[in-house]
């Protein structure tokens, strides 16, 4: 079961360029929740500070009673073996070949013995669809499969918080859509607590509960996905939408005499999309944390732009990645 | 910190902490007794064969500087003795530093940066395994072993060097080279070596382990790493056998003074 992450007036900075500042959101406990930002905006930073690889400058990071960035070090390695994060290539071994890598947590935390091991390593790869590899050294298979055998590492030991730190960097869009099909049944079936890191729109727009978006050095806003996917924010909407009109420039922010000269021509963004049905489980279910299509619409007096929750969940029949 | 002293000390004092922190995790459970005696075969076997080519010239070189002064002022039987304190109390140590600092620690250290800009010991890290107990701590002490044994290796070998070029070019008498072995050097010589060597073991693996782990900016940040690595460990270590050769001069009475 998953545990919340309660993130208070965070803040952080490397020497004198500040990458973002007092960030406050909470990660509901089960749900599934995307950071999204453009590039260079602090995001795998934020990850880090999560799970205390960082020291943020202020804030805290609650998980139940404990303030990771307070905790003192050997706390915090047990605080740590509660998450399971997913780094952008995997982050193996080079050293050991898949089996051994996906062992290596139960064999330094745990006196299992070698047969139970191989049975929770075989059960894990299996969810990754690894099976037959495990001899390979991640030296020679491919990005997408290091991945999936990083994410059974990260899921070994059952942690209540996964961190995926742009899953789908790298991957072909099957394989992005596989991947994200195995976080939705995933989170069926542990119910722990997940925040995707990306900028992929389309994984932002389907697949979390909630989503958050940093933009200059802040959060710009954080919540349940119908709030953001029916936002009329000029961020939220240039970003969600992928559109070169709005505050967001090449370099970073527009400065005010592009945003006047756009404003006089009279560019406008285009009216927003339908929203699209989050993905639901393989097997028809349901997860714990779902919530039906434009609840959250409907309970704020939002009218969603047309077409919205029309379209039939895409579900797809097997999960072999 | 753009003032370069500042930095330098920054770095210095970095260091210094972390080899504190190392000290401090060497005692803690459980032992990593597999990794220990990996990297200490691998810290062997990368090492031995370089140190026994480079002790054979060095103790035949003494004994070639030493040859024709000594037969001048008639104290030809003195070469071994000459041969065995300036092997066995400095160049054993330094011989067994440089090869552990170049062979060693440039592995170490390439090793350990790969490992951090792969992200492999952030996600250590994450799996609750602190890289330093795991990782450090038996390269530090399976450095300090095999400097140990090496610098043994390297006396034996040197002396040996000496002893043939002496007594086969030179033209020595082998009695005199040996029986005079014992006419300037002393034990305390050979544990004032080991200790040398033990400390510099210690040193070239904590200094590469430290710029590996702190390695940044791809595949050229742990070139880098390496190369400063070795750099700062040969300064340390002339420093560090300066200062321990005063204290031993100190310490312990000489003979024949």
């Amino acid at each position: 079961m998953g545990v919340a992450v309660r993130v208070e007036g965070l803040t952080k900075s490397f020497g004198r360029s500040p990458v973002w500042d007092d960030v406050t959101l909470t990660l509901p406990a089960g749900e599934i929740s995307v950071l999204l930002g453009p590039s260079g905006t602090g995001k795998s930073v934020f990850l880090k500070v999560l799970v205390g690889l960082l020291k943020p400058d202020r804030g805290s990071v609650w998980i139940d009673g404990d303030d990771l960035p307070r905790l003192s070090e050997r706390r915090l390695y047990e605080v740590r073996r509660r998450f399971g994060v997913l780094f952008q290539d995997g982050a193996l071994f080079g050293s050991m070949n898949i089996y051994d890598n996906v062992a290596f947590p139960l064999r330094e935390h745990t006196r299992l013995s070698e047969a139970t091991i191989r049975e929770a390593v075989g059960q894990k790869l299996e969810m990754v669809g690894l099976t037959g590899s495990e001899r390979k050294l991640p030296g020679e298979i491919s990005g997408g499969m290091r991945k999936r055998a990083g994410l059974a590492r990260a899921l070994v030991l059952d942690p209540e918080i996964i961190l995926f730190d742009e899953p789908d960097s790298g991957l072909d869009p099957v394989r992005t859509a596989y991947l994200n099909q195995l976080i939705i049944d995933l989170n069926q079936q542990t119910d722990a607590t997940f925040l995707i890191v990306t900028h992929d729109i389309n994984t932002a727009r389907t697949v979390p509960d909630n989503i958050g978006l940093i933009y200059h050095g802040k959060l710009a806003m954080f919540g349940p996905r119908e709030m953001l996917l029916s936002s009329t924010e000029p961020v939220v909407r240039q970003f969600l939408n992928a559109q070169r009109i709005g505050p967001i420039g090449m370099a970073e922010e527009k400065d005010a005499t592009d945003l006047a000269a756009e404003a006089a021509s009279g560019a406008q963004l285009p009216p927003l999309p339908p929203i699209q049905r989050q993905l639901q489980p393989s097997d028809g279910g349901t997860r714990r944390a779902e919530r039906t299509p434009g609840e959250w619409c409907r309970g704020h007096g939002v009218i969603p732009p047309a077409g919205s929750f029309t379209e039939p969940p895409r579900t797809l029949v097997q999960v072999t990645l | 910190m753009s003032n370069p002293a500042g930095l330098a000390l920054r770095r210095s004092g970095e260091l210094f902490a972390f080899s504190l922190d190392a000290l401090r995790a060497v005692p803690r459970r459980p032992f990593q007794v597999r990794e220990f005696i990996q990297q200490a075969w691998f810290i062997a076997s990368v090492s031995i064969l370089p140190a026994a080519l480079v002790s054979i010239p060095f103790g035949a070189v003494i004994a070639l500087q030493l040859g024709s002064l000594v037969r001048q002022l008639g104290a030809q039987s003195f070469t071994g003795a000459a041969s065995v304190l300036a092997v066995v109390r400095e160049a054993g140590p330094i011989v067994t530093a440089l090869i552990i600092a170049g062979a060693g620690g440039s592995a170490i250290c390439a090793d350990l940066g790969a490992r951090k800009i792969r992200e492999e010991l952030d996600a250590m890290e994450v799996l609750g395994i602190d890289p330093l107990q795991r990782l450090v701590v038996p390269r530090v002490l399976a450095s300090m072993l095999v400097a140990v044994l090496l610098n043994g290796l390297v006396s034996v070998v040197g002396v040996t060097g000496g002893y043939v070029f002496n007594v086969l070019l030179q033209g020595g008498t082998p009695g005199a080279y040996v029986a005079s072995f014992q006419a300037l050097g002393q034990v305390p010589d050979l544990v004032a070596g080991e200790f040398k060597a033990l400390v510099f073991g210690a040193v070239a693996a904590l200094v590469a382990c430290y710029l590996g782990m702190n390695a940044k900016g791809g595949p050229k940040g742990v070139g880098d790493a390496v190369n400063q690595a070795v750099v700062v460990t040969f300064m340390l270590l002339f420093a560090l056998n300066f200062v321990i050769t005063a204290i031993y001069f100190q310490v312990v009475p000489q003979k024949g003074s």
